[in-house]
């Protein structure tokens, strides 16, 4: 087999996330490439490769939207490449740059991910009516909020979780955003409040949901040769892993999401990770719902199936815990602009190995760090693994 | 660096209509005849699967999630560019080259038929406050392209239309063309002004149809098969997505790629080195403009070279050999595959009727349409 | 280096910047319309509602009744091997009570949406409808529902055909 070569992240960038922010799409990826190239001490010209990340069209309202978002995301006169995984798209991104940097092909990849959902007026959630299957689905009214419902359901009846257990992920998140410069909605909640919170479909209550929002993230991508050049302090991208499940949800015992496992097993493989728990520092699994938070803990081998909510009511999730979980504060804390929230989250793994992350820098000099998105019907699982 | 090859291909279509069949099932049929070319099962064979898809023209918000059950890639690692399908390619000769993966599944189609209101997606794709707001079809991007092309290289419209008349002839012989013809100079001169000066007959019509690959690592390919056709190289370029500063006569986009192509290929002299090349016609003027970007000739001589017929089948160098999408048909992302299928075919010698003798290198290349400036370039050749 | 930045690039906007037209705005609605072919499998599968019946697809290899009906086996990656009905009675694998309507506005009444694995098919084949006929706080996982059809001639062939499922209760021993 050929040497495996590495690949790193050597800058990053992040615009705040709201939810309706006046910089347009191109803007947004703009400002988030702009900041990760400063930060990389690099210029656009020293870009060989460009990819981009962003959800459904619908949200920007531009078909082709990779295409209309190229110019922003410094692609000008340069090889570009959208990809498209749902919600999985934001930490898809960045293993897109990676193949095309450990592929020898190019030295270096601007990675950017954009969400502009507020330009689907009067509210995003119109886009996710068109997720559904035409002729199963749509004619149901199916709202989105419903499937994860179903999917939280069955895993609170599955272990016999309590809502209360669940509430704990919202109020960690949401305080440790308070110490992210970007978030959208941090605060210092009860677990009372969130049981108060209006119902929107059971068992999902308002502060079980992320917000919808607007903004970028971006990375700049080395080979090793280049990345030593640039920096003291490269972070690797040692594992990969990606997987999709059937279209068919309705067919699939939903308690457990098996796509996140088949792709952590691909990231932890290429990574030479055999326990997980132990051997991963930090992690950043993708928290659109709090239940999502435990719901992927378990998926990614972090802990035994129906055990997550136990580890968080111990505090071995936070940021001082033995397994910190979202230190960022999430997507129920920074905010969900879909694509620019999953690349967010291995951001602030890339801040977190580099000890750079401020106030929500974790104890123990953290060496291996893990992020992770989920998308599409409750299917897909995308899992990014680094190293300092 | 293990080399990258092409180990099986599957195509259904391309028809004006296939309503028989959703486009799940479309794609199933394909992707079942591209696993039995290759000889593989692909619930165990496969290590990625590649969809290439826009949602505008599936009509959803997220058509990944639709995508796996009919490749066999349920549980499995797939995912979405979305791009043309030569963009997949792409994708795919990048995943084998970082020496991780053996086995690519490249899958892209195009269900026109089920589209209503095509061309008000076309318009949807323009720039929101600057373009789109101007209302009209779309296609007016073409035909001020076509009018500045004109009239920087003093090519005549009867070149243009030459085109027309040579591709919808070849696609008489191709069993996967859907719109084969025998039309004559007069006929697409005579046809309707649609986009003055572009004529009715100059622009393709969309079809439905299907094609799955198989792509393989050097050392998975030997053992699937002695037919392999080889990468030797691939490039792509997005030129800028701006109608206010691009350059409408020169295809920018389509030099860049086909100069990153043919660096990796070591291609220096591309008119005498390709044998045949398979190039995006999605309006008949635009053959002229990407040979000549792709340096097939020098800029402003591809009307006189077609004039001449020296990209006609039976040519020198003879360009869309497959009927090209004014005769197989638009295939929406599928364009690129449409082209790449053509060159496999032809370098394997399974071209039937249409068959280049000894073709041994050829090129795909692809545009992704109004009202983009990206374009994708691959050579590939049947020695390795 | 998220520590060394002082500035995050952003300027929020409220609703009412655009309501009142404090900010530039350019309105559009995308005339996206689709007719997709049902294709063979749900072709099929619409008809057979039209008739108040539910057909589903089998798999030879993997001996699976599968429903939604489809005519490759995903597992096996083969085609179907034949076409059997299954019960318009299932068991509620989830539910969830929602008080949103599609576009996230609030519904005076909550609907109950439920997975129903059908009886006749195989292990966890569901289908996603609504509960009618039952107070919300009485469903429970589990519970057996039957489905309540349209009459005959409102029948379209469509999942629709089906108005949604009501509780049945067990039969006795």
């Amino acid at each position: 087999m050929f040497g495996k070569k590495r690949v790193a992240i050597v800058g990053a960038g992040l615009t705040l996330f709201r939810r309706r922010l006046k910089e347009t799409g191109k803007e947004l990826s703009y400002e988030a490439a702009k900041m990760a190239l400063d930060a990389a001490g690099m210029e656009l010209r020293d870009m060989k490769s460009v990819v981009m990340g962003t959800a459904p069209d619908a949200f920007d309202g531009v078909h082709m939207k990779g295409e209309y978002l190229a110019d922003g995301a410094g692609a000008y006169h340069k090889p570009y490449t959208r990809v498209f995984v749902g919600g999985g798209t934001g930490v898809f991104t960045p293993l897109a740059g990676w193949w095309h940097v450990a592929s020898g092909q190019f030295d270096t990849c601007l990675v950017v991910a954009e969400e502009k959902m507020s330009s689907c007026y009067p509210h995003p959630q119109y886009a996710f009516t068109t997720i559904f299957d035409p002729i199963l689905e749509r004619p149901l009214g199916m709202n989105l909020i419903w499937i994860f419902a179903l999917e939280m359901h069955r895993y609170m009846h599955k272990h016999n979780i309590k809502k209360e257990q669940i509430a704990l992920v919202s109020v960690k998140n949401k305080r440790n955003a308070l110490d992210h410069p970007c978030a959208q909605l941090a605060a210092n909640i009860t677990v009372e409040d969130v049981l108060s919170s209006e119902i929107m479909a059971w068992p999902v209550q308002r502060l079980d949901v992320s917000p919808t929002s607007d903004g970028a993230a971006a990375l700049v991508l080395a080979s090793e040769d280049v990345a030593k050049e640039v920096t003291d302090n490269p972070v690797w991208i040692d594992g990969v892993g990606w997987c999709i499940d059937s279209t068919l949800w309705t067919n699939r015992d939903l308690y457990y999401p098996d796509y996140v496992e088949c792709a952590a097993r691909m990231a932890y493989k290429m990574a030479g990770i055999k326990n997980p728990p132990k051997e991963i520092d930090v992690a950043e699994p993708y928290d659109p719902f709090d239940y999502k938070e435990l719901h992927h803990m378990e998926g990614l081998l972090l802990c035994k199936k129906g055990e997550a909510p136990k580890l968080t009511a111990e505090g071995v999730t936070q940021r001082d815990g033995d397994l910190p979980i979202n230190p960022s504060g999430g997507l129920l804390g920074v905010g969900n602009p879909i694509a620019a929230a999953g690349l967010m989250k291995v951001c602030e793994i890339f801040w977190q190995l580099r000890g750079e992350a401020g106030k929500r820098q974790i104890p123990g000099d953290p060496r291996t760090g893990l992020a992770q998105a989920w998308g599409d019907l409750m299917q897909y699982g995308s899992v990014i693994v680094l190293r300092r | 660096m293990s080399e990258v090859a092409i180990v099986g291909v599957g195509c259904v279509g391309f028809r004006p209509i296939l309503p028989e069949l959703s486009y799940k099932e479309l794609m199933f049929e394909a992707a079942v005849k591209a696993y039995e070319d290759a000889g593989i099962n692909p619930r165990k064979d496969v290590d990625v699967f590649i969809t290439c898809a826009e949602d505008y023209l599936e009509g959803f918000s997220i058509f990944d999630e639709f995508v796996p059950d009919q490749l066999g890639a349920v549980l499995r690692h797939l995912f979405t560019v979305s791009g043309d399908g030569l963009l997949g390619l792409a994708t795919a000769y990048m995943l084998i080259k970082t020496g991780q993966f053996d086995t690519v599944v490249l899958e892209a189609h195009s269900k026109a038929s089920d589209i209503l209101t095509f061309m008000d997606i076309v318009a949807f794709a323009l720039d929101p406050i600057l373009n789109r707001p101007l209302g009209g079809h779309p296609y007016y991007v073409a035909g001020m392209e076509m009018n500045r092309y004109l009239h920087d290289t003093c090519t005549t419209m009867e070149q243009c239309a030459q085109v027309a008349v040579k591709n919808k002839k070849n696609a008489l012989e191709n069993p996967y063309a859907a719109y084969g013809a025998n039309i004559t100079l007069d006929q697409v001169l005579c046809s309707d002004t649609w986009f003055y000066p572009l004529k009715k007959l100059e622009i393709s019509t969309p079809a439905d149809g299907c094609v799955v690959m198989v792509l393989a690592s050097e050392n998975v390919a030997e053992k699937l098969t002695d037919k392999s056709i080889w990468v030797k190289g691939v490039g792509w370029c997005t030129e800028t997505p701006n109608l206010e500063t691009r350059d409408w006569s020169k295809t920018v986009y389509t030099r860049l790629a086909a100069e990153m192509a043919y660096k990796k290929a070591r291609i220096h002299s591309p008119w005498k080195e390709l044998d045949f090349a398979e190039v995006n016609d999605l309006f008949a003027y635009k053959e002229l403009q990407h040979m000549e970007a792709l340096k097939l000739c020098e800029y402003g001589e591809a009307g006189k070279l077609t004039e001449e017929g020296l990209t006609a089948r039976n040519g020198e160098l003879p360009v869309n050999p497959s009927g090209g999408l004014l005769g197989m048909g638009y295939g929406l992302e599928a364009s690129g595959m449409q082209k790449l299928l053509e060159v496999v075919l032809q370098l394997r010698g399974e071209a039937g009727r249409r068959q280049i003798p000894d073709a041994e290198v050829g090129l795909a290349h692809a545009w992704r349409g109004i009202p983009t400036a990206t374009g994708i370039t691959a050579v590939l050749s049947n020695v390795k | 280096m998220s520590e060394k930045i002082k500035h995050y690039s952003g300027e929020a906007l409220k609703s009412a910047d655009i309501e009142e037209g404090r900010v530039p705005t350019e309105k559009c609605r995308p005339k996206a319309k689709f007719a997709w072919s049902a294709g063979m499998a749900m072709s099929r599968f619409l008809e057979e509602l039209k008739n108040g019946k539910i057909i589903a697809t089998t798999c030879n290899k993997c001996k699976r009744i599968m429903v939604p009906p489809r005519i490759y086996c995903e597992n096996c990656f083969k085609p179907t091997d034949g076409w059997t009905y299954v019960k318009d009675i299932g068991t509620i694998n989830t539910y969830s009570v929602s008080y949103l309507a599609a576009d996230a506005t609030r519904l005076k009444e909550p609907i109950i949406v439920a997975i129903i694995d059908l009886d006749g098919a195989s292990e966890s084949m569901g289908i996603i409808h609504k509960l009618g006929e039952i107070d919300p706080k009485e469903v429970k996982f589990g519970m057996k529902v039957k489905a309540v059809w349209k009459p005959p001639e409102e029948r379209v062939g469509a999942i629709t055909d089906i108005k949604y499922f009501k509780p049945i209760k067990e039969e006795k021993p």
